[in-house]
This record gives structure tokens, C-alpha cells and sequence, in this order.
């Protein structure tokens, strides 16, 4: 492959069949896709399969042990077990993979982005298994996946690139700069570096971790400009030699280099200089002989001056901001380009419409510098209305973990103006439920929100710059009313259950009782929810103290999450829990009687629904959940969680540490040892006797006796404090620890057989054992 | 089977001002609640709580089901006697782990939880109800001993033994019904909070449960100083009857709680471990419908005047399931309305009264209530009676042999009976429709309802003229002035004697109960009784025909 002469890069037009590439591939064979394996997993692999399913491909998944039950797994026509637990013995294993598509009878591979997807060798092992790779060729991915070799290419093709110094020489590029690893991806290993004093070890540094991350130490420090953004343009190259570009992203918000928001259009491309890089963009793609779907990254300055990235030779995970602009589907155009055929339209058939953006929802925790979070998902229910477009591979249930990626869903709004998308997006990040893991939604919200998003200033500094609010912390009033929905909603449960005077009002009472108390914790603290009804189906309660009325109007339960899909698992019934409404809803209506009519759906596992509460005036409409003592009530202004305390808290028994108590009450017989003594496991203490049997203490595990409180011939009562056993110690050599059986025997004659463990009482000898 | 229709005129005066005066009882009501439920008062519920002590109601409150209803009973007992109101302990019904059981609980802040007359009224009438619906009881013990305040305290010793006519040797009856409950199959949990001594220890002694406070149960035959006069041994209460001892040594005590809610939360266990079922054939009905009329129209419906008729249909009504209503002879003595209904999902046979008995109505009434026998129904009784009707053509016309079929009826009836007099409830009109002395399963009171042998102005006007037929027979004249003085004094007597809240302080019925909780309260009892068997007599006395 040559590089072209930089000079023609200047006006070079879309026209299909133009391009130097197009003369390598002279006859295109045509070969159909029936079978697809989609190497991948998540929210990308079920992508994949929606559009193979429209194009009537049927899908292969594999997959990773813990990912046996994913939806994509449970979403494929076939599944392939690719047995192992890291990334590394399955989505990693080239060998297993090509043995899942050949054994499986598919035809073609997708690999979906991260993963394989742009490793060349797996490229080219797919091409000589005979199947067909749904990516560019082998030879573009490695040309492309060397930084150092790529930005040399794009000097050479006359494409605007940072200035770059290699490994530690000196650097005369100006500061700051970006140390990089030529073979990383995915923000691993970057640094930026302000003046000389810290570069060496950054380098230092970002070579080791690239050798540890990619198997090759080669870094490059790369002109760093601070606040400028990340503009990305995608092009497709069909194998007739069509090189068509679809107009620019902007990813320029990222935290630790990774993008959390991307746009379409970019706020502040114009005509001009969008013409000017899609032209470069072009020009990268042509030197490299790209076919498929593929993306040229850039740097914009202030300035407006453009410098060229890298190209990522694979769909990218923002890719749906361009569907929603230009109407394409990426995936579609992907397999399509694979069977050989060419691309139904030229570049001036493209057109920008309206403006997209894309959130990617993390299981990540913002407050705690965006450190990935783990637990199951308990409730998944993306928002229906206002439409927007979810794309994700979790469900209720799903278990987030350390092992693999933690994007939960990406959720693209497109709407005619900028602002629109963003306000949509963020109502409907709002109107999702997603819960049981800590997740960026409301910091996400707050971003889409900010004035300074509003206004387009979106630099790759934004988030340090803007700070959106990490999460959403409810206000008093909010906390209030959402503990006493859980609580009146609990109480409609409880009711809707009871064995017997169902049909009683809640709480009725003909006397003068306490009020009933339901304690949350919620936001660090306790609430009590002190709950009286009222003859009229409201109920009066005090709430943290504060006073008011309460009358639940309205509270359904829908087949309830986790429980809902285990109950229907094998019965192919994933989305009964998830679906608008729920399956199996059934309105509860709270009369004037204070009736609750029977839910239906629940489980004493969990449960979920809708509630409509009115306090003091005021109305909530909100979906509710409960997990076990797990409670979540998500209104219009953000997802309350709260535990529900036990009613009966474990007494508080004052346990001093080491503490040695009488089995029964009864007299002293024997003190064995001293304070100061080292005793070993099961060596006897004390000995009480009460009623005529003989309870040996005996400790229950080495230590030094702290405290002795008795003497022989106390009278003690059950549960009195003999003596105290310091925590345990390491023990000498054995010759300064008096030896078990010699102090055994020597304390009682009778001594039985000395317990294993135990509180530390011992067990009885008989009454013949001592004279008595 | 028919809604009925209401002819109830919310705007009309004498509505409004019944309803006035409704409203006023059902305040004073709320006082005495109030009072008795404050027991001791503020400064015995801080001395309780600085010892780890909850009292009485939140121990209830605790033990109740979230959200579930409690029927509280004879809450104004010893109402107008010198004894506390609410007698110093707490009864009622409530659901524990998804059962229904008879709660009864001393309360410490009164007097120690003593034993006096009234409080042991309120234990019976715990192990009544228990063992007449078959209901699992549980009593929380806190109790200081027997009520020893008045031995000794009366100036003039002859006259006060003269006047009193209780003795010891009657008393105890309670131990034997607490195991006799046992012997029957109904299960007995005692939460000793407290001491429960001498007599007291046999409370849980003879329970089938027995939970205990550590630190807080003390349960001996003997406490330290009857120990020292009795064999000179030196003990302490620990020693003799702490939790820890019965729990340990003696094994009195099946479980150890370290503090009261733990305590409950056990008494919640045992209750859930029993898996209780009725043996009622429970609710026709689950899903009930609440009735077509408003409660609220039942404060307006007795006149002060209890002359002034009230039609029994409008209370039932406002008690009845979607105010259905299945009328039996509504054209046949037509002073009593008898007919079927459900409520809160039970079938029920109402008798109520539409005026006084004739002998048509009374002869209805029997057949109804062996009608109902038939069915296994219980009975709902709606009491405003002034009574069976006196007078010539009535005794001629057998009213005695009539009113002798419904009591003897009412007599051997096997069926559940619940009793709500709303007005009047005079003379042999209390017996015959359902008078407790007649094995009522559960007597409620309206603020408004009068308990008499018979009205007050006709026992002072009886009373006078048997005065004036002495006099007349002595051949002296009255000094009328006086008679007169006599005559309203009698009658004011008779009329404070009538009230509601006067019978209720002697615990002869379950307590008054607001009219809006009518239907509620009623559900509940009828629920309760479906904790027995519910089977109607298949033989009667012989009916005098």
C-alpha cells in the first residue's frame, strides 16, 4: 500500500470508485451472511443482533462463565460457551472463538469494538478460517494500530498531525505534552506532562504500564493542547473503492480519557472546516486502504486548527449519534460492506439532520473520582417516554462486576435543535430506574443541564472546569415524602397479604395506641415514619419529627424485577419485569375506608411499582421497588434509596472482649489460673458448680488471662463475669506454655474431654467426677 | 339481595343537633380513652423507661402486625369506681403473625400492676373471650401482687365487713381458666416483663409459653422477706425468680429475652410457629364492598329522647356490606327487623329493633334466630328496646309465652351472638336481644346507650306510687314537696346508672365504641368468633306455644 503524494489530499472529491485504494481490489466477490458471531458481549453484541435480525441474519453469541444468562447470550438465535471466567480465556482467545464460529456454522464475525476488534492477527485468522470479518482489512488495522507508524502515514498523506518526540529524547515540541503508548488505546497509559522536571518519569512510567497493558514499551510524547476538543469523523469505505465520510462527532467530555458525552454535530464545526476535515478524514482512510466502517480522531484547537488522532478501525461506541443524524445504520452498512456490496449512496447524499447526543451510562461512582462500581442491578427500566434510544446488554438482575467493561446502557437523544437532545436526554436519564449499583445518571443529568453544556462549551477540560454535581442529594422535603411512600406503600403490601381482617382499614383502632413506626435509613441517617390513620383514609404521621398528612391515592405492583425473570427463566420471558406498565400490574385503590385491595405480582423478595402520594398538599408520582429491606422511590427529581430497619434490632448484650461468663449460677469450685497466665485453646479456667454438676470455663482460644473476678467459693449467677482473656497472642515456644493435659489434670481429677471452641464454657462432669 | 334506601335528612335540625350531641359523647369518650391510656402518668412512664421498660401500649403497639386492626376491649373499665380508669390493664384482639389473639397486659404504671377487682375483671373476661372464640392468649405480666389497699383502712371494721361481700376463697377462678384453655387446645403465652409473684407466679407457671426479661421477670412463690420469715435463709430476687435462674436452672422460663422487644419479638415467633387456623368457615366474601351509605350519618340517628323512634334500617345500612340486606317478614311484626347480611365478608342474621316486642315480633325473632341455627349464622343484635309490651291486651294476648320462645331461643342458640346497643336496652328487651348475660360473644355500646331495668322516670314514678299505695295504707298523707325532691332524686340516680359509660366501669359489656366503627368492630368480633367452630343449635327448650 503507498502512500498517497500529501499535496493531493486538497479538494479531493467522495466520488465513488476514486482513491488509491480502489485499484487493490479489482474484482469483488460477493459472499451472503446467514450466520453472524458477534465476538463480543454487552450492550454492543445485542446491538449487532437487532440489525442482523432486520437483515434476517441469524446471530452466534459466546460467551464468558458469569455472562451464561446475559441477555446477550438469551438475545442470539445460538450460543457458544467460550468456558472461562477472565477476558483473557474467553473474548480475548482467538483460537476459541474462530472454534465457536466454525463449530456453530457461522459464516461472518463481527467483533463488536474493544476486545479482538482491532487485532489484526484476529482478523486475519477469521479471513483464513474462511468466514467473513466484518472490518476493515488486516493490513489497515496494523498500519493504524501503531500510533507512531499511523501519524507518519498522515504526514504522508498530508493530513494535519501534533508535533511528536519518540521515548526520552529531547523535547522541542513545546509544552505540555501528552506522553502516549504507541500501541495503547482506551486512555491506558496516557499522561500529561506540563515542563521537563516530570518527564522522564512519565515516560518511564507509561512505558511500563503500556508493556504490562499491550506487550510493548515504545511510548511517544505528543503535543498536548489543554483546552481544546475531540472531534471524530466516521467514513465508510466499501470494497468498490466508495470513501464516504458521515460528518463529525464530539466526544470532547471524557474523564480519565475515557468519553462519557458525545455529540452530533459538533457545537462549533461550520461548514468549512467540517468540509476541510472530512476531506482529511478521507484522505487518512485512502492511505490506508480502508474498507468498513471506521473513524478518523482528531484534536480541534481553540484556534480552529485540526490535527489528526488516530483512526480506530472498528464501529465505535458513539457510533449511534451518527445513525441518529444521518439515518444510517452503521451496523448495517458494516454487513453490508463485508458481503461485498457496495454502498447505496455517494456523500452528497448525506445530509446532517437535527442533533444527537449520547450519554454512556456508567456503573461508576462520580463522587469517588468515577471509580467503577459493582453490585447487581436490581431494577433496569429505561424510560418510554420521551423517546430516546437505549442501547444496553443489562437487565434486572444482571450483575455488574470487576471482570468486564462497567457501560451499563449508552442513551442517545435526537431532536431538531441541540438543546432539545439535551434536555431530552437528561428527562429521560431522570425517568430511568436503575438501581442496586452506584451509577454517573445523575451526574449526567447535571452535565446535560449545565449552562455551560447548554451553551456548546464542551472542551476536554469540561468536567474539571464545570465539576457537575456528582450526584443528586435530596432535600429534606424530598427525603420526607419518599419515607413515607415507602412506608404507606410497605403498609399496602402488608395489607394486601394479610391472612386475616384484610378488609379492615390499616391500622384501625376503637382505643388509644402508640403510633406505629417504620424507620428508614436514607443519606447517612434515620428516619422514623410514625404513622396514625384517620377515619377518613389518610393517614396522619410525623415524619423526622415534622407533622403532617398523608393519603396514598394510588400504588400498583407490576411483576416485580429479579424475581419476576427467575420465576420465568427458560421460558423465554426477559422483559415481562422491564415492559411499560408491567405485566401483571393491578391498581391498588385506597378508599375512603382506608381499603387496600390485593397486589398482585410481589413476592416477599421483592417487589415493584407506581405510587401517587399526597403530603401536606403536595403530590408524588413515583415508581417504587423493594428488594428485601431495600427500598427505592424514584420521583421527578431523582431515585431516593432507603433500608428499612428492623423492627426488632438485635438486643444489645454488653459483651466485654474476651469476657468468660458462668454457664448457670452456681458456686466457684476451682480457679485455675492467674492474671498474667498464658493459656492455650481449651486449657481450664474455672470451674462452677451448680446443682451438683461441675461446669468447667475453659478458654476458647491462646491468650493471657487479663482479669480473673472470682475466688473460690463465690456464689455466682448465670451469665457473671469470671474473667477476662486478653485477644489472642503469639504464642512462644512451647516449653514456656505450660503443657495442656499437665494443667488439665492437675486442676481436676475428673477432667473430661476438652470441648472444641464454644463460648468458652465447658461441658459438665459428671457428679462422680469430683467427691461431692 | 336488596340496597337498602336511606331516608336520612343530613339537613334536618333534629339530625344536626343528635349528631351535636353524638359528637359531645364521643369527646368524653375520647377523654377517658385518654386517661386510661395514660395510665400512671408521665412521671411512672419515665421511671419505667429509666429501667428499660416500655409501657404498656408500645409493648402492644410492638408485638401488633404492621398496619394490622386491634380491637381494643373494656378499655374504660372501673369507669366511675374508685379504681383507675382502664383498671390498670390493657385487653383486646389484635393480630400477631397473622393471628388473631386475645392480648391482656398489667400496666405497671398503675398501682404497680396490682390485682384489684377490676383488673381481675379484665383478666376473666381475657380468658373468656379466648376460650368462648378459640383464640390463642397471650397476658404480658408485670404485676406487683393482689390490690391489699383496702385491709384494714375502715374506721368502723363491722360495718366495712358488713358491707363487703367478696372473700378470697372466691377468687382463683383465673388459674383455672388459664390451663383449662390449655386442656382445650388454645395456646397461653405469658411475657413475664416484670414481677410475678406468689399467685402471680402460676400466671406463667400454668402457661404453655413462657418468655422472660433478663433483669426484669421475677417469678418466685416467695420473695426475700416471706423467705427470711419462712426458713431464715438470706436471698435476694435474682437469686429466687430472675429470668436468668428460670431460664438456667429451674426452667420456668422457655425463653430468655435480653430486653423487652426481644421479648415480643419471641412472643411473634411462638405465635408463628403455632400455624393457627380457624375453625370458622371464615368470610363468604373477600373482597367485601363497604356500604352504599356514609358511617358518618350514624351520629345523627338517636334522639336524646328515646321515645322518639330511630328506623333500625338506617344503622343497618351503614353497617352491612354495600348496605345489603335480605329482610325476613318485613310485614310481620314489624317491630323488630330481622334479615341476612354480610360484614366485612361475614353472613350475619341481624335482629334490631323498630320499637318495643309484641308478641308477633317476639315470635319472628325466635324463628329467625333457629333459622340462623340452621345456617350456622351468627347473630348481629341492633339494641333500642324499652322492652317487651306491658298492658292488658298484651298479657292476654300471651306476650309472656311469646317473649318466653325468643329468650329460650336466644338461650340455646349455639351460634355467635354480638350484641350493639345503640339506645335504649331496658328490662327483659336487654335479655331477649342479646343481653351479656346471655353468652354473648362481644356487647358494644353507642355513647348514647341506656342499661336499665327499665327507664328512669317510669322507676321513680313506679317507686312513688308505691310510696304513696304504703301511705295510703297507713292512712298518712305525703308531703308531696318532699315526694317530689324524693321522686328526682331517684330518677336522676337511675338515669347515671343507665349510661354507657356507668355500665361499661363494671366491664358488663366490651367497651363504647364510636358509631362510625360500627361495621369495623363488628367485622372484627365476627372474625374472632370464626376462630371457633360456628354451628348452630339443633335443639332448643321446649318452646311454650
Amino acid at each position: 500500500m503507498t502512500a498517497p503524494d500529501a499535496t493531493s489530499t486538497a479538494g479531493a472529491g467522495p466520488a465513488a470508485g476514486s482513491g488509491p485504494a480502489a485499484g487493490s481490489i479489482a474484482a469483488v466477490e460477493t459472499r451472503p451472511i446467514r450466520r453472524l458471531l458477534i465476538a463480543n458481549r454487552g450492550e454492543i453484541a445485542r446491538r449487532i443482533q437487532r440489525t442482523a435480525a432486520a437483515m434476517g441474519i441469524q446471530t452466534v453469541a459466546v460467551y464468558a462463565d458469569s455472562d451464561a444468562g446475559a441477555p446477550h447470550v438469551t438475545g442470539a438465535d445460538w450460543a457458544v460457551p467460550l468456558v472461562g471466567r477472565t477476558a483473557a480465556d474467553t473474548y480475548l482467545d482467538i483460537d476459541k472463538v474462530i472454534a465457536a464460529a466454525l463449530a456453530s456454522g457461522a459464516d461472518a464475525v463481527h467483533p463488536g469494538y474493544g476486545f479482538l476488534s482491532e487485532r489484526a492477527g484476529f482478523a486475519s485468522a477469521v479471513i483464513k478460517a474462511g468466514l467473513v470479518w466484518v472490518g476493515p482489512p488486516p493490513e489497515a488495522i496494523e498500519a493504524m494500530g501503531d500510533k507512531l507508524r499511523a501519524k507518519e502515514l498522515m504526514v504522508a498523506a498530508g493530513v494535519p498531525v501534533l508535533p511528536w518526540v519518540v521515548g526520552e529524547g529531547p523535547v522541542d515540541i513545546g509544552w505540555p505534552v501528552l506522553v502516549k503508548a504507541a500501541a495503547g488505546g482506551g486512555g491506558k497509559g496516557m499522561r500529561v506532562v506540563d515542563g521537563p522536571e516530570a518527564y522522564a518519569e512519565a515516560v518511564a512510567a507509561a512505558a511500563r504500564e503500556a508493556a504490562a497493558s499491550f506487550g510493548d514499551g515504545t511510548v511517544f510524547a505528543e503535543r498536548f493542547l489543554p483546552d481544546a476538543r475531540h472531534v471524530e469523523i466516521q467514513v465508510l469505505a466499501d470494497a468498490h473503492g466508495t470513501v464516504v465520510h458521515c460528518f463529525e462527532r464530539e466526544c470532547s467530555i471524557q474523564r480519565r480519557h475515557q468519553k462519557v458525552v458525545e455529540e452530533a454535530p459538533s457545537p462549533v464545526l461550520d461548514g468549512g472546516l467540517r468540509a476541510r476535515m472530512g476531506e482529511a478524514a478521507l484522505a487518512a482512510a485512502r492511505a490506508v486502504g480502508y474498507r468498513s466502517a471506521g473513524t478518523v480522531e482528531f484534536v480541534v484547537g481553540p484556534d480552529g486548527e485540526f490535527y489528526f488522532l488516530e483512526v480506530n478501525t472498528r464501529l465505535q461506541v458513539e457510533h449511534p449519534v451518527t445513525e441518529a443524524i444521518t439515518g444510517l445504520d452503521l451496523v448495517r452498512e458494516q454487513l453490508r460492506i463485508a458481503q461485498g456490496e457496495p454502498l447505496g449512496f455517494g456523500q452528497g447524499d448525506l445530509r446532517i439532520d437535527g442533533h444527537a447526543i449520547e450519554v454512556r451510562l456508567y456503573a461508576e461512582d462520580p463522587a469517588r473520582g468515577f471509580l467503577p462500581s459493582t453490585g447487581t442491578v436490581v431494577g433496569w427500566r429505561p424510560a418510554t417516554d420521551p423517546l430516546v434510544r437505549f442501547d444496553s446488554g443489562i437487565e434486572a438482575g444482571s450483575v455488574v462486576g470487576v471482570e468486564w467493561d462497567p457501560m451499563l446502557a449508552k442513551v442517545v437523544a435526537h431532536a431538531p435543535t441541540r438543546t432539545e437532545a439535551a434536555l431530552r436526554l437528561a428527562l429521560a436519564l431522570e425517568r430511568t430506574v436503575v438501581r442496586g449499583v452506584t451509577t454517573n445518571r445523575d451526574f449526567l443529568v447535571a452535565t446535560l443541564r449545565h449552562p455551560e453544556f447548554l451553551a456548546g462549551r464542551t472542551t476536554t477540560s469540561f468536567i474539571d472546569r464545570v465539576a457537575p454535581a456528582p450526584r443528586w442529594v435530596p432535600s429534606a422535603d424530598e427525603l420526607r415524602a419518599a419515607a413515607t411512600a415507602a412506608t404507606l406503600v410497605r403498609l399496602a403490601e402488608q395489607r394486601a397479604v394479610a391472612p386475616v381482617l384484610a378488609s379492615l382499614p390499616a391500622g384501625f383502632r376503637n382505643g388509644v395506641l402508640p403510633p406505629e413506626v417504620v424507620t428508614w435509613r436514607a443519606e447517612g441517617e434515620e428516619i422514623a415514619v410514625a404513622w396514625q390513620a384517620r377515619r377518613d383514609g389518610a393517614v396522619d404521621v410525623i415524619v423526622g419529627g415534622r407533622a403532617g398528612v398523608a393519603r396514598l391515592r394510588r400504588c400498583t405492583r407490576s411483576a416485580g424485577g429479579v424475581d419476576a425473570r427467575v420465576a420465568g427463566a427458560g421460558a423465554g420471558s426477559i422483559g415481562v419485569a422491564t415492559g411499560p406498565g408491567g405485566a401483571g400490574g393491578i391498581g391498588v385503590a385506597v378508599g375512603p375506608g382506608g381499603l387496600f385491595d390485593e397486589l398482585a405480582g410481589g413476592s416477599p423478595a421483592g417487589a415493584e411499582g407506581t405510587l401517587d402520594l399526597e403530603l401536606d398538599g403536595r403530590r408524588l408520582l413515583a415508581r417504587w421497588q423493594r428488594r428485601g429491606d431495600r427500598w427505592w422511590v424514584q420521583g421527578a427529581s431523582g431515585d431516593v434509596a432507603l433500608v428499612e430497619m428492623d423492627r426488632f434490632p438485635e438486643p444489645e448484650v454488653q459483651v466485654v472482649a474476651g469476657a468468660l461468663v458462668a454457664p448457670m449460677p452456681g458456686r466457684v469450685l476451682v480457679v485455675a489460673v492467674e492474671p498474667g497466665d498464658l493459656v492455650v485453646e481449651g486449657q481450664l479456667l474455672v470451674v462452677v458448680e451448680a446443682m451438683k454438676m461441675e461446669h468447667r470455663v475453659v478458654a476458647p482460644h491462646p491468650g493471657v488471662v487479663a482479669e480473673i473476678r472470682v475466688s473460690v467459693g463465690d456464689q455466682v449467677s448465670g451469665d457473671d463475669l469470671l474473667a477476662v482473656l486478653s485477644e489472642e497472642v503469639a504464642m512462644p515456644d512451647d516449653a514456656t506454655v505450660p503443657a495442656r493435659a499437665g494443667s488439665d489434670g492437675g486442676a481436676v481429677p475428673g477432667g473430661g474431654a476438652v470441648p472444641g471452641g464454644g463460648a468458652g464454657s465447658g461441658s459438665a462432669v459428671p457428679d462422680g467426677g469430683v467427691g461431692s | 339481595m336488596t340496597v337498602l334506601r336511606s331516608a336520612v335528612d343530613t339537613g334536618d335540625a333534629s339530625f344536626q343537633s343528635n349528631r351535636a350531641r353524638m359528637l359531645g359523647l364521643i369527646d368524653e369518650l375520647h377523654e377517658l380513652q385518654a386517661q386510661a391510656a395514660a395510665g400512671g402518668g408521665p412521671r411512672a412512664f419515665e421511671r419505667l423507661r429509666s429501667h428499660g421498660k416500655l409501657p404498656v401500649r408500645e409493648r402492644l403497639a410492638l408485638l401488633l402486625d404492621p398496619g394490622s386492626p386491634f380491637l381494643e376491649l373494656a378499655s374504660l373499665a372501673g369507669n366511675r369506681t374508685d379504681y383507675a380508669v382502664g383498671g390498670g390493664a390493657l385487653l383486646g384482639i389484635g393480630v400477631v403473625s397473622g393471628t388473631e389473639c386475645v392480648v391482656v397486659a398489667n400496666d405497671p404504671s398503675v398501682l404497680g400492676g396490682s390485682m384489684t377487682a377490676i383488673s381481675i375483671r379484665k383478666i376473666e373476661r381475657a380468658l373468656e373471650v379466648a376460650r368462648c372464640n378459640r383464640l390463642p392468649y397471650i397476658q404480658f405480666v408485670e404485676s406487683s401482687g393482689g390490690d391489699l389497699r383496702g385491709i384494714g383502712a375502715a374506721a368502723d371494721v363491722e360495718r366495712a365487713l358488713r358491707e363487703n361481700l367478696t372473700h378470697f376463697a372466691a377468687s382463683g377462678r383465673m388459674f383455672h381458666d388459664i390451663t383449662e384453655l390449655s386442656a382445650r387446645g388454645i395456646p397461653t403465652i405469658s411475657v413475664v416483663f416484670g414481677s410475678s409473684t406468689a399467685g402471680g407466679a402460676y400466671q406463667p407457671g400454668l402457661s404453655d409459653y413462657t418468655i422472660f426479661v433478663r433483669g426484669g421477670a421475677k417469678v418466685f412463690l416467695g420473695g426475700p422477706p416471706l423467705v427470711k420469715m419462712a426458713t431464715g435463709e438470706d436471698s435476694d430476687d435474682e437469686e429466687l425468680g430472675g429470668a436468668a435462674m428460670h431460664a438456667q436452672v429451674s426452667g420456668l422460663a422457655d425463653y430468655l429475652a435480653e430486653d423487652e422487644p426481644e421479648a415480643i419479638r419471641m412472643c411473634r415467633d411462638v405465635v408463628a410457629h403455632l400455624h393457627w387456623s380457624k375453625h370458622g368457615s371464615g368470610p363468604a366474601h373477600t373482597r367485601p364492598v363497604p356500604p352504599e351509605h356514609e358511617a358518618e350519618e350514624l351520629l345523627g340517628l338517636i334522639d336524646p329522647d328515646l321515645r322518639v323512634p330511630t328506623d333500625a334500617r338506617e344503622i343497618v345500612a351503614r353497617v352491612t356490606d354495600g348496605s345489603r340486606f335480605e329482610e325476613f317478614k318485613p310485614r310481620y311484626g314489624s317491630t323488630i327487623v330481622c334479615g341476612w347480611a354480610h360484614v366485612h365478608g361475614f353472613a350475619v342474621g341481624i335482629l334490631a329493633n323498630n320499637g318495643p316486642l309484641f308478641s308477633d315480633s317476639a315470635q319472628k325473632a325466635a324463628q329467625f334466630i333457629q333459622l340462623c341455627n340452621q345456617a350456622d349464622t351468627p347473630l348481629l343484635f341492633l339494641q333500642n328496646i324499652t322492652g317487651y309490651m306491658v298492658g292488658r291486651e298484651y298479657e292476654r294476648g300471651g306476650i309472656v309465652k311469646h317473649g318466653s320462645q325468643m329468650i329460650n331461643a336466644l338461650s340455646n342458640s349455639t351460634v355467635p351472638h354480638i350484641t350493639v346497643v345503640v339506645g335504649a336496652s331496658y328490662g327483659a328487651g336487654n335479655y331477649g336481644m342479646g343481653g351479656r348475660a346471655f353468652d354473648t360473644r362481644f356487647v358494644f355500646l353507642w355513647p348514647t346507650a341506656k342499661i336499665a331495668i327499665m327507664g328512669p322516670k317510669q322507676m321513680a314514678g313506679v317507686m312513688s306510687i308505691v310510696r304513696h299505695a304504703q301511705a295510703a295504707r297507713r292512712g298518712e298523707a305525703l308531703d308531696e314537696d318532699a315526694e317530689r325532691i324524693r321522686t328526682e332524686a331517684v330518677e336522676s340516680f337511675a338515669e347515671a346508672m343507665s349510661e354507657a359509660t356507668y355500665a361499661t366501669g363494671r366491664v358488663v359489656d366490651d367497651g363504647i365504641i364510636d358509631p362510625r366503627d360500627t361495621r369495623d368492630v363488628v367485622g372484627m368480633a365476627l372474625s374472632a368468633c370464626h376462630s371457633a367452630e360456628v354451628s348452630g343449635a339443633r335443639h332448643f327448650g321446649v318452646f311454650r306455644l
